[in-house]
């Protein structure tokens, strides 16, 4: 092996086909809620983590529903579970039971 | 007694006529379809109530079959227009005392955005044949089978300079939720999946279908355009978006893409502005007087519009443009 | 495959008398490509071109890489079509794809923006006391061919065809990104569906591969490749396209465009010494040809003529399949019989001796 100084960049695209979508199906079995958010952002802007750490709930759930789970469960051991974002969410997500659910299903990623 | 032409047999044109019928009027209505009807015809079910498309149209028909003051001429197009007479293509001219324009709509064709492979790749399919397929209850793959993952693109020939249609077309969010809904009812285990820009659900009871679409029917929504569609080497198609709320590039194959394809001013409508001092609009659609209080009157006495002439609507607006021109039709004939 | 829309994207290709411009990558990469560019057209179709040893690089490669600016650019390229004037021609052609971005992105420029043009013709006029008149035909040298490609189907002496089986040859194709996403109208078949190289490889026998990663492009980007930190997202782009063409299991590559013809090749060698992976049928990689070299071969000429012992990827795989004779002791032999130097051996091109094509044939 030849070392050339840099090497091949791993591709950062979602894949659909590779990932896995199991427990990304079982997560919206448990709460079909999850799909009903429309990126509003409500839940980031009002967040107790978020606005201090690079925690964005938005973002990692979306990515969970995607497949992409690797991180997920360490992000969201950054929600404080304060329930800011529950109560300004116009779609009446229970995002707190989102979170719980998310790290009990994700927490060998 | 009173003759007042209708162009355009949709139900935008069915509704001004049976009104005007019903008001004492001889009415003619010009269709250049062998059929009265319009693109209603083709369609399946009416979001958000999914009612059969073939009940509107049975309802109206039955509306203008009452009288004998209505003469209807299809197969054949009008060309030039006044608020006295209309010339048809073969030349023959017919004398009114007012017209009414209820030509609607073109579909966008497919084709011209190449890079969704309409007309190159099998199984990318528009909105419309969806529908064709629902009505002949035969949604299939085009090599048979069923189709275990979907892609939904919105707006395509709608919000995009790159071929001329920056308009929205405004019922195609909502159609492409309703198309999803069928499909999930259909094919309970494929997945669906709905790319958008923007969602505009913007009539009663959409927002509470796309609820229901996402929470009763997984339907997946990601909010990024598909750049480009390609084979795989299994036959199916590979798609490209961005995820936008995730900030990452995302593809996946799927079996079956539905294109929805929006609303385009039809060609005629440059002979309209060209040779009938009628004005018309950036995107081509005519210019109503006024976007208030002269909707369906244009800018020429005696002529005036109904229906997706205008702009693009959904069936119940053309619907209720056609009674709204006809008012107005009488209107101006009680004061001439 | 379906490719309805080609034909509405057609472009005026001259016939005759072409002024040629060459292209920096070609011409030290693959210099037979070049030669024999003018052969054919000279030769085998009886054309007139003019190779001018007064014209230069078009400087596309630092324009590409910020260090020569628009102006300047814009004053090379008005020069070379005075240089064409002056040798009494009209109808430019490029060797290089991203020459002939250039010239048609400037040619575009002068047309919205006529001050530029002015300013352009007093810059030449002070720097060289030159005038220039735009050229009545701008084309690639792949719409030339692409325009002859009857004609050269006609004189062909092999086709693009397996000789053992008689099946068409499995080919990818890649065009390059100057040569029709800036301009669709100017390249044959628009950006999406290009048919320039298509319409050869249909004309010869072969059969064009539709693969996901078709339209991607090959990663050489001038300044991503330039600097070494970023070679690993350039490389990154042709290995996608790589792993994306291999299930369909291609007998070549052809390119438009001198960088993509290169890098193409050049990042087999690469990707095999990093990683191990080859994208071959027999272990070795894809042999990445030019279209002069593809063109070449049917007409008859000599793999070693044509230059292909300059690829980093061995041909012979390809050439055995084709049941083109060569003489493999003449392939490190340059003029008047000079030895030119070997390569050192390569992952990418070992592959064990009963897996060659032409042996594993003969049992």
């Amino acid at each position: 092996m030849i070392n050339f100084g840099f090497s091949i960049n791993r591709p950062r695209t979602i894949d659909i086909d590779r990932n896995n979508l199991r427990k990304s199906n079982e997560i919206i079995r448990e709460m079909p809620e999850l799909q009903a958010c429309i990126g509003c952002g409500s839940c980031t802007a009002t967040c107790t983590a978020g606005n201090l750490t690079e925690f964005n709930f938005r973002k990692v759930h979306t990515l969970v529903r995607r497949g992409e789970y690797q991180g997920a469960y360490e992000e969201m051991n950054k929600c404080m579970l304060c329930g800011k974002c529950r109560l300004v969410c116009p779609r009446g997500i229970n995002t707190r039971g989102i979170v719980m659910l998310i790290k009990r299903k994700l927490g060998d990623f | 007694m009173k003759h007042v032409i209708v162009i355009g047999g949709g139900v935008a044109g069915m509704q001004c006529a049976s009104e005007l019928l019903r008001q004492g009027l001889a009415v003619t209505i010009i269709e250049k379809e062998q059929d009265l009807g319009g693109k209603v015809r083709n369609w399946h079910k009416l979001f958000p109530t999914f009612t059969p498309a073939d009940e509107v149209l049975s309802a109206m028909r039955h509306r203008l079959k009452i009288s004998n003051n209505l003469k209807i001429r299809t197969g054949c197009q009008a060309t030039t227009i006044t608020a006295n007479s209309v010339t048809l293509c073969s030349g023959e001219e017919l004398k009114c005392d007012a017209t009414v324009i209820a030509t609607g709509f073109t579909l966008f064709d497919a084709q011209i955005k190449e890079e969704y492979g309409y007309g190159i790749y099998d199984n990318v399919i528009t909105s419309a044949e969806l529908e064709q397929m629902f009505n002949e209850n035969n949604v299939h793959l085009a090599h048979g089978g069923t189709p275990k993952r979907i892609a939904i693109l919105h707006c395509v020939g709608s919000r995009d300079e790159k071929v001329c249609q920056r308009h929205c077309s405004k019922v195609c969010c909502v159609t492409g939720v309703k198309q999803a809904i069928e499909l999930k009812k259909l094919f309970p285990a494929a997945d669906v999946f709905n790319f958008y820009m923007d969602i505009r659900m913007f009539g009663p009871g959409y927002e509470e279908m796309y609820r229901e679409a996402q929470t009763a029917y997984n339907v997946h929504f990601v909010r990024g355009r598909i750049s480009e569609v390609s084979p795989t080497f299994n036959s199916q198609l590979q798609i490209k978006a961005e995820d936008t709320l995730t900030g990452r590039p995302l593809k996946m194959s799927v079996d079956m893409l539905v294109l929805l394809i929006g609303m385009k001013s039809n060609e005629h409508n440059i002979t309209l502005r060209n040779e009938c001092n009628l004005l018309a609009q950036p995107s081509g659609f005519m210019q109503p007087q006024d976007s208030f209080i002269g909707n369906v009157t244009s800018n020429v006495d005696g002529i005036f519009y109904a229906g997706t002439i205008t702009a693009p609507k959904n069936v119940g607006e053309s619907i209720n443009e056609g009674t709204a021109a006809a008012r107005a039709v009488i209107e101006w004939l009680n004061k001439h | 495959m379906k490719r309805s829309s080609w034909t509405d994207y057609q472009k005026e290709v001259a016939d005759d008398n072409y002024y040629y411009a060459r292209s920096c990558i070609r011409q030290n990469f693959f210099p037979g490509s070049e030669k024999v560019f003018l052969d054919i057209l000279s030769k085998d179709l009886g054309r007139n071109i003019f190779d001018d040893p007064l014209h230069t690089s078009c400087t596309g490669i630092g324009y590409h890489s910020d260090v020569v600016p628009l102006e300047t650019i814009m004053t090379v390229v008005a020069r070379q079509f005075a240089l064409m004037n002056e040798a009494g021609y009209e109808n430019f052609t490029s060797s290089c794809i991203t020459s002939f971005g250039i010239y048609t992105e400037l040619l575009a420029t002068w047309e919205e923006f006529p001050e530029t043009e002015e300013r352009t013709r007093e810059n030449l006029y002070k720097a060289t006391g030159r005038e220039f008149k735009k050229p009545k035909n701008l084309a690639h040298t792949s719409d030339v061919i692409f325009h002859h490609r009857e004609e050269i189907a006609r004189k062909a002496k092999r086709k693009l065809i397996n000789a053992y089986t008689g099946e068409p040859l499995k080919v990818v194709e890649h065009i390059g990104c100057h040569y029709a996403k800036i301009f669709p109208k100017k390249g044959v078949g628009g950006s999406e569906f290009p048919y320039v190289l298509a319409g050869m490889v249909e004309s010869w026998g072969g059969e064009i591969v539709d693969y996901p990663e078709r339209r991607h492009c090959c990663g050489f980007g001038f300044r991503n490749y330039l600097v070494q930190a970023n070679r690993g997202y350039s490389i990154a782009n042709s290995h996608k396209k790589l792993e994306s063409m291999a299930p369909y299991k291609p007998d070549f590559i052809v390119c438009n465009c001198p960088g993509c013809s290169m890098f193409l090749d050049k990042w087999q060698y690469t990707i095999a010494e990093m990683d191990g992976t080859t994208y071959g049928q027999n272990g070795t990689g894809i042999p990445v040809l030019t279209y002069e070299e593809m063109a070449g071969l049917v007409l008859g000429y000599d793999p070693w003529e044509l230059g292909m012992q300059m690829h980093q990827v061995n041909v012979e795989p390809l050439l055995d399949k084709m049941g083109v004779e060569y003489d493999p002791a003449a392939k490190y032999l340059g003029r008047n019989g000079k030895f030119i130097g070997r390569p050192e051996q390569a992952l990418v091109n070992s592959c064990a001796e009963e897996s060659i094509y032409k042996t594993s044939r003969r049992r």
